[in-house]
């Protein structure tokens, strides 16, 4: 027979299995909710099923002469020496952002070529380069 | 010659390193109760050396003296003063060797300032701490070496990274450092307890000091960094949930945990297991961050220059700790009983550890995630900021309640205590919030519960001081003010948060731009040459259309010279109630410049709450008396 204790103490741990599963549960629920997948532009442009409207990021080289500025907003071509993106943004860019530089776009598709981009995202470092761009160009420069 | 003085003593800290361990060992199996003056000595020479190995680097800096690699490729003849001292830990190297001296300092100072304690526990803490201080020491000699020669010795340097010239970024990575390396004090001595069978009560007088002194550093550290980021980055935020930012919070909630339950050890003389765990995984998380920010292998916006061979090595010294700690605790641990009351303060303080857990889960998991799926699946993904805030902001509410009544409760067991102070406090934050709520503008079911929470912790607190202040108990007044704190820091995040302005247009100089409230004005650039960049200078005219206030706001394009690098600096106007945010780039010389305006309400609050946090941690430190 189990005495009080014992029993107390398995209640306590299914009490704690449990808690733990279902803060789990919700803890990677959202994560699959607010993930962000980084694509190139040949990648948006090969994928059948990419999701128009749903966060994302996109990165590649800006393009030399793409950078048009007009009274709302920034536009340029992202370029992965494949295919190429047009993106808007508003807002101030980062001091690292300019031409033939790396940069990562985070926003949402428009259609597959064009990308509306609420944030900007450059280096401190004016030499590094985001992993996730240099293996693009590493794959393209061949 | 620099590079000879500078190598030279690293090894006789080497060597040093060697000697203790080896006479502390010896010492070990004598049967006298002090432990030989030698190895003080010994430890103090340690300490002169590591010092005096720094002191040259910094020399090196300030004679801008190029036959150091290190200097060569972080300074310039140019750069002010204060830089070039500030230079020597804004880079890799240099920054290594600030972390062997904290690791040697602390040392040191651990050996002399406990010597009431058992001889052998002393003896393995100091054994362990120069095992971690060796295996630094080696990374140093064989992948980062400050002073290593370049010859022919170049004429001019290239110069540090513009952004990183800030008086905020100059002192936030010695006061980090000062957090996360001062973990390693009681990850040696948590090892050592262990080995030498001195735990409980005595065990926890030991380490509260450091534990309490690396917590402030941490706190303060995280702070400052979020301030610079704030003015330098530019986009008028001061947490991005970056993988960087995410994993200096790793270890600081571990050793929240660790400051809370090991009050539960002094007075309670249990959960000794526990404690020893948060120990060990407070350095673990330190160095595990040290990992990633070093290797490159996070996409972050905070990310320097990072190099794949470092992580490698950082890697293999961790896998060692983690397994060592390990097998040590498995061996070593014995069993406890717990016989907790639910109503006892010990509940209350595992509460906060529960939370503080949960915390450090998520984050963890929002960071590892990704490095997980690309080696997994080869899919690049970065987890955005809702994620954090959906899973961590509801749980702030019940912590925030939690945080409020558990320091109320008494050591193993009390009566219900539902005081009057209790229930006012929750009318009046109801009441409060229901007056923000309708005045001032609609918010969700969550953001009420957050106010309110925060209110409550908030009036408590107060109705706490005054209480505490009459009975003149100023023992424990730290805890109720970085309580205090925490509350008044997620109320003021909570309303920036929800009534913050924000507009993004570009605008040529002279024309005007009209918002609901406000009209901007662009009125014209002027160029300033300072010392070692160019200046653009925009002269923006803030009109307050409702209130007739006019201000002005000064945004800079800055060229530095050496190394050549464009930095865009905000134009800030701090106020009691809010801040105006303002800054502007161009690209491609085009005629428009992007103009980013935000209007953010009690910014100012937000950094005297923070700080409010880790004043009461310092104050704590300077009682002699504590809570109990």
């Amino acid at each position: 027979m189990l005495t009080k204790k014992v029993k107390n103490r398995i209640l306590f741990l299914t009490y704690v299995f449990f808690f733990s599963i279902i803060a789990l549960f919700f803890i990677l629920k959202s994560l699959n909710k607010n993930i962000l997948y980084f694509s190139s532009p040949t990648e948006i442009k090969q994928k059948e099923d990419i999701p128009l409207g749903k966060a994302m990021r996109v990165g590649g080289m800006v393009k030399k002469d793409s950078i048009t500025v007009n009274q709302k907003n920034i536009q340029f071509i992202v370029t992965d020496f494949e295919n190429e993106i047009l993106i808007s943004y508003s807002g101030t860019v980062p001091n690292l952002f300019a031409e033939e530089k790396g940069v990562v776009a985070e926003g949402k598709l428009s259609d597959k070529n064009f990308f509306i981009a609420d944030r900007i995202l450059a280096k401190h470092d004016e030499n590094y380069m985001p992993p996730e761009i240099k293996e693009i160009i590493e794959k393209n420069a061949k | 010659m620099l590079s000879n003085i500078g190598i030279g003593l690293i090894i006789s800290v080497l060597i040093l390193s060697f000697l203790t361990i080896y006479s502390a060992s010896l010492d070990l199996e004598t049967s006298s109760q002090t432990i030989k003056k030698s190895i003080y000595k010994l430890s103090l020479f340690q300490t002169t050396f590591t010092i005096l190995s720094f002191l040259t680097l910094i020399i090196g800096f300030l004679n801008s003296d190029f036959s150091l690699v290190n200097v060569y490729e972080n300074s310039h003849t140019e750069k002010p003063f204060f830089y070039k001292i500030a230079g020597t830990w804004g880079n890799h190297e240099g920054s290594l060797l600030l972390w062997i001296n904290i690791l040697v300092i602390f040392s040191y100072l651990f050996l002399v300032f406990n010597h009431t304690h058992a001889k052998k526990f002393r003896l393995y803490t100091l054994i362990f701490q120069n095992i971690l201080i060796l295996g630094f020491l080696f990374f140093l000699l064989l992948n980062s070496n400050p002073f290593s020669p370049i010859y022919p010795t170049p004429p001019e340097g290239l110069g540090l990274n513009p952004i990183l010239q800030d008086p905020a970024l100059a002192i936030h990575p010695p006061l980090l450092y000062v957090g996360f390396v001062g973990c390693s004090i009681y990850f040696s001595a948590a090892m050592a307890s262990l080995l030498s069978n001195y735990g409980g009560k005595l065990f926890a007088q030991s380490i509260k000091t450091w534990v309490k002194i690396s917590w402030c550093f941490q706190t303060l550290g995280i702070i400052v960094g979020s301030i610079w980021a704030y003015y330098e980055l530019g986009w008028g935020g001061f947490w991005f949930w970056d993988p960087v930012e995410n994993a200096s919070l790793l270890p600081w909630f571990a050793i929240t945990a660790l400051m809370h339950s090991l009050i539960v050890l002094e007075k309670r003389n249990t959960l000794y297991p526990w404690v020893i765990i948060l120990c060990l995984s407070t350095f673990i998380l330190s160095v595990i961050g040290t990992f990633l920010v070093r290797s490159g292998i996070l996409n972050s916006v905070h990310t320097f220059a990072s190099d794949p061979s470092r992580g490698v090595y950082i890697l293999l010294f961790l896998s060692l700790m983690i397994f060592s700690a390990l097998t040590i605790f498995f061996m070593k641990h014995k069993k406890e009983n717990y016989n907790f009351n639910l109503k006892s303060k010990e509940t209350f303080i595992l509460a906060n550890n529960w939370f503080m857990a949960f915390f450090l889960v998520t984050v963890l998991i929002g960071i590892l995630y990704p490095i997980f799926l690309d080696v997994l699946t080869n899919t690049k993904i970065s987890v955005g900021p809702p994620f954090f805030n959906i899973v961590i902001i509801p749980l702030v509410v019940p912590f925030m309640i939690l945080m409020a009544i558990g320091p109320k409760f008494n050591w193993i067991k009390s009566q219900n205590k539902i005081s009057y102070k209790i229930i006012f406090s929750i009318l009046c934050a109801i009441g409060i919030n229901l007056f923000i709520f309708y005045f001032f503008g609609e918010y969700s079911l969550l953001s009420n519960l957050i106010f309110i929470a925060a209110i409550f912790l908030i009036l408590h607190s107060f109705l706490d001081i005054k209480k505490n202040i009459s009975k003149k108990n100023r023992y424990k007044l730290p805890r109720i003010i970085s309580h205090l704190g925490f509350g008044l820091l997620v109320f003021f995040i909570g309303i920036n948060h929800q009534f913050s302005l924000e507009e993004d247009f570009n605008l040529k100089v002279g024309e005007i731009k009209k918002t609901d409230n406000y009209e901007i004005n662009f009125q014209d650039i002027k160029i300033k040459e300072s010392k070692n960049y160019k200046a653009v200078i925009g002269n923006f005219k803030l009109t307050n259309l409702k209130k007739n206030l006019v201000e002005y706001l000064e945004p800079e394009i800055r060229i530095y010279s050496n190394p050549e690098t464009l930095t865009y600096e905000a134009a800030i106007k701090t106020k009691i109630t809010s801040d105006f945010y303002l800054t502007m780039s161009n690209v491609s010389r085009s005629d428009y410049y992007n103009i980013k305006f935000q209007k953010k309400p009690f910014m100012v609050w937000i950094w005297v709450s923070a700080l409010m946090i880790t004043f009461g941690g310092f104050m704590q430190l300077s009682l002699k008396k504590n809570e109990d």
